[in-house]
């Protein structure tokens, strides 16, 4: 035999004890040519187009999954930003739009359908502004349509209207849904990535080809295990040791992103090397940065320890992939992370401190649960923070919260599947109405001005 | 020819051999290379085949070897060899 043994017992347990899987293959679909003369021919352009190209993406990853032994947990499609396509249409063409995407998600089994997006880090087009203020409808007669909203870059700096905005559509989406659960599909960025395959922050951007397969690979699991066996080595061991865990995870990503393109016709995008984290115990990211000798997560070193994972990660990745791209990096969302749910419980893990890690790692504020009483300002201002850290220092940054309806700090909230529980968790209780209110636009830094 | 990997995980027992290389032969699948050992206490058997010329579809064949180590007791895991290698080897 070619391998020894012992190299394939290791990929079957990496896959049987230690929850390596794809975490997703999305089908990037441009919606840009189903552009119809009304909102009507519009829906059912892209109710064919969609059907057509993604129909079979369901059965051939599950063919994939047969043939390779390994589990493809979720077949998803994301679109073009519907911004783009919305033209004149009123709020209730936007929430036709949303029920059609439904529709199409429905119909090919996938289990989100990430695009009702708009972009407006440097001004709005009334289409956007429509868009926008429609979200709250839109998810409320939707549950597997993914939404979000870009509103700052390093080039452009941070679009301080749409900040404001958004902090008022996050509460009433929130309110007008059970426990807030709408806000799980609404994600705010800043240096959004065109390519994501990771919802609810996936769209089609402008720059992709017709349609595009993209890969996010996962494995915290394995990294932890890995990091078992060095328990008390230097740092230098830990990096190496999470590079070549990495490595291989991606090629997993790699193999399955390729098998994928080829047999659904389309072309191969990118695999996103990330650590995503669920609800199941031995697949958290925060179990790892507990690995590296913290007591709990949000203990002090956990800035640095995230910092080194998030780096050996995309060290590894990056070479085991022809082309790497999206988010790649460490996610550390709350609600769908046991250890981070229990640092958040013990009193370890505050929002200020995971502000602070997002300053390395390759999302943001994400799954976040607050209590229902937290003013849309104050969620505006935590999105200006973390928009703040992607534009100054050229990341993506992102922030998914829940201002949950009724509850306060202590409390839990239940999402149910992957998306995990939330504990309420305690905000600044000094306001930022005055700050919020002067809207505008906060400059590019200097350093957007690399021409 | 199109390789695949069973791999075998569990308690030894009397005619794991037998049963796996009787379904394999009833599909007309041909066995290139067979190991057996003691992993960390725990019995572990790899088996190389090459399913080109089977008579049933892979799924069919996987699904068939899964069943087969339910009823025996073992972990019994039939994959495509492009997994391993592309893991294991650049």
């Amino acid at each position: 035999m070619v391998l020894s043994s012992e190299k394939i017992i290791e990929t079957v347990k990496m896959i049987q004890e230690e929850h390596l899987d794809i975490r997703t293959v999305t089908m990037g679909i441009s919606l840009l040519d189903c552009i119809g003369a009304d909102i009507d021919a519009t829906c059912e352009n892209v109710y064919k187009k969609i059907c057509d190209k993604a129909g079979n993406l369901v059965s051939v990853c599950e063919g994939i999954e047969k043939d390779l032994g390994i589990p493809i947990v979720n077949k998803r499609v994301s679109v073009t930003p519907v911004s783009l396509i919305l033209g004149n249409g009123t709020v209730d063409d936007a929430v036709k739009i949303a029920e059609t995407l439904e529709k199409c998600a429905d119909t090919i089994g996938v289990n989100f359908i990430g695009g009702f997006s708009a972009l407006v880090h440097k001004g709005y087009t009334d289409a956007d502004r429509t868009l926008i203020s429609s979200i709250p409808k839109a998810l409320k007669a939707t549950t597997k349509v993914c939404s979000s909203v870009n509103v700052g870059t390093t080039k452009a700096g941070i679009n301080m209207d749409a900040v404001a905005q958004l902090g008022k559509v996050i509460k009433e989406a929130a309110e007008t849904s059970d426990e807030g659960m709408s806000c799980a599909r609404l994600v705010v960025f800043a240096n959004a990535p065109e390519d994501n395959p990771f919802m609810a922050g996936a769209f089609h951007g402008v720059g992709e080809p017709e349609v595009v397969i993209n890969v996010g690979v996962s494995g915290p699991g394995v990294v932890k295990c890995a990091l078992e066996k060095v328990k008390g080595e230097s740092f230098n061991v830990v990096a190496e040791t999470i590079k070549k865990t990495a490595f291989k995870v991606t090629r997993m990503g790699q193999l399955v992103a390729q098998e994928a393109a080829e047999r659904l016709n389309a072309q191969f995008g990118i695999v996103d090397l990330s650590l995503a984290p669920t609800p199941a115990v031995g697949d958290s990211v925060a179990r790892i940065l507990e690995e590296m000798g913290l007591e709990r997560c949000g203990a002090h070193g956990t800035t640095a320890a995230l910092a080194l994972l998030n780096d050996a990660v995309k060290k590894g990745g990056v070479m085991a992939s022809s082309s790497v791209g999206g988010l790649s990096g460490a996610f550390i969302p709350v609600s769908e992370d046991e250890g981070m749910i229990a640092a958040v419980q013990a009193g370890s893990l505050s929002i200020e401190k995971l502000e602070a890690m997002t300053c390395v790692c390759s999302v943001g504020l994400d799954m976040i649960v607050v209590p229902g009483k937290t003013p849309a300002s104050t969620i505006s201002a935590i999105i200006a923070d973390e928009a703040a850290i992607g534009v100054i220092n050229n990341k993506t940054t992102a922030v998914r919260i829940i201002p949950a309806p009724g509850k306060d700090v202590g409390d839990m909230v239940e999402f149910g599947g992957l998306l995990g529980s939330g504990p309420v968790m305690k905000v600044n209780e000094c306001s930022s109405e005055d700050f919020v209110a002067r809207g505008g636009r906060i400059p590019a830094p200097i350093h957007s001005l690399r021409n | 020819m199109e390789k695949a990997v069973l791999t075998v995980i569990g308690k030894d027992k009397v005619g794991i051999i037998a049963k796996v290389s009787n379904i394999f032969a009833e599909k007309n699948v041909n066995i290139l290379d067979l190991s057996q050992t003691i992993m960390q206490d725990i019995f572990t058997m790899i088996v190389l085949v090459d399913v080109e010329k089977s008579t049933i579809p892979f799924a069919e064949l996987s699904d068939e070897m899964t069943n087969l180590g339910k009823e025996m007791g073992l972990n019994m895991q039939l994959q495509h060899e492009q997994i391993f290698d592309s893991m294991h080897q650049i």
